[in-house]
């Protein structure tokens, strides 16, 4: 009872249905596509990939074509169009203001009213013979299969968690094997995420690694750049070996390995770099830290259970290290 | 080598009683924490758990629940900043 109120509750109004209102569409992956994608995973033109919402149609699809939904952040449409080479289909891309699939779902923007919304207002149901929509399956955070059905009539199908594996889930009958509905963060999947990282630290710290130099402190330009350096590309790619599961404690590791590396190149009496490790440390541990939100298995729990720890003591380990130098300077 | 994060953590609870067993927290999970056994879902590792609320969402007799949310340090910041639940505040142009 108290259910089924709630579904009505929720149901968004009715709204007219535009005639015929759908885009061609294409599987060709070009040049310029590969291009947006490589920049967007540098940080450039990132927010401005949003693409029109709405039904697309590929390759002249029929009543009986599959339809897929997906968002509509170009990157998430080109890996669902390029995937189905080949395949008469129709696509629904959801308003998710320009946002992967994932993270809308994490958000709630790729979800139930907004795939009930646009169900509606494509007129879908018109379009095709059958009642079967097929979602990425890391559209799920977001999307209530059940009340999706009992709004629209659409049953979810939920497909692969990458699109690459959707042309064998079309070929075992819309079925994806339990290989596939595993999330990875395999090296390849972390690494593409450090120039990302290394754009939005580098923008504070570049910066600051110039000024040291300037300031003549030449050992701290080099322990900027060689702390950013691990913190944003080693940490990702060493993130299963680093000691630990915290991410805080990789970090603290990750830099450590940093100080070494740019050792050879300081010029610093055991004091003053043993108050340089108090700072970098913490650092890079602090840096390291919000790569939780990139990494496709950390927790809410888990992410504000390590902050209560790690947030004051890399606070504490950064004071006592300035102290150290303070105390260096003051003695001399 | 797989990546496995803080232990016993996790919000997830399932109740079974409620259970149906029609495997949708078996189908949404990404991390392969269900199983389903005699007709009715089970955990089998609840520390694998991210917390992405996929099962939860999809389960039609609300058997599962949990606290949702995205594991990431900058929202959680944010979300104190502004006083308000983690927001990772992704299309404001800053992260993910």
């Amino acid at each position: 009872m108290e259910r089924s109120q709630k579904v009505t509750l929720l149901m968004p109004k009715e709204t007219p249905v535009p005639a015929g209102g759908f885009e061609p569409a294409s599987s060709e992956y070009a040049f310029a596509d590969r291009l947006a994608a490589w920049k967007a995973r540098w940080g450039i033109n990132r927010y401005r990939l949003g693409i029109k919402p709405g039904l697309y149609a590929l390759e002249g699809p029929s009543a009986g074509s599959p339809v897929f939904a997906t968002a509509n952040y170009k990157p998430s449409f080109d890996a669902l169009r390029r995937n189905l080479k080949g395949v008469s289909a129709w696509l629904l891309v959801l308003d998710t203001k320009g946002i992967n699939v994932w993270c809308a779902a994490g958000k709630g923007t790729f979800g139930t009213l907004e795939l009930t919304r646009s169900i509606r207002e494509t007129g879908l149901g018109k379009l095709v013979s059958h009642r079967r929509i097929i979602l990425p399956q890391l559209g799920a955070p977001g999307v209530s299969a059940h009340r999706v059905k009992a709004y629209t009539g659409f049953s979810v199908v939920y497909g692969p968690v990458r699109a690459g594996d959707i042309p064998e889930f079309l070929r075992l009958g819309n079925k994806a094997t339990p290989q596939m509905r595993l999330v990875r963060f395999g090296f390849e999947d972390r690494i593409i995420l450090a120039p990302m990282e290394l754009v939005y630290f580098g923008k504070y710290l570049l910066p600051a690694a110039l000024l040291f130099y300037f300031l003549g402190a030449r050992s701290d330009a080099l322990l900027t750049v060689f702390t950013l350096l691990a913190s944003t590309a080693l940490a990702p790619a060493l993130l299963p070996w680093l000691p630990g599961r915290s991410f805080a404690v990789k970090g603290a590791f990750a830099g450590l390995l940093g100080i070494t590396a740019a050792f050879p190149l300081l010029r610093l009496g055991p004091l003053p770099l043993a108050a340089r490790v108090m700072l970098y440390v913490p650092a890079a541990s602090f840096i390291v830290l919000q790569f939780t939100g990139c990494s496709t298995y950390t927790s809410l729990s888990g992410v504000m259970k390590e902050m209560r720890a790690a947030l004051p003591a890399q606070a504490v380990c950064a004071a006592a290290g300035l102290l150290m130098l303070l105390g260096g300077v003051l003695w001399r | 080598m797989a990546l496995r994060y803080l232990k016993g953590v996790s919000t997830l609870k399932l109740d079974v009683d409620k259970c149906i067993g029609c495997g949708m927290c078996v189908e949404v999970c990404p991390h392969a924490v269900f199983k389903l056994e005699a007709r009715k879902a089970a955990i089998l590792d609840s520390d694998l758990c991210m917390e992405c609320g996929a099962c939860s969402g999809n389960c039609p007799v609300q058997a599962i629940t949990l606290k949702k949310g995205v594991g990431c340090a900058a929202a959680v910041i944010t979300g104190f900043l502004r006083g308000t639940e983690p927001d990772c505040g992704c299309g404001d142009g800053s992260c993910c």
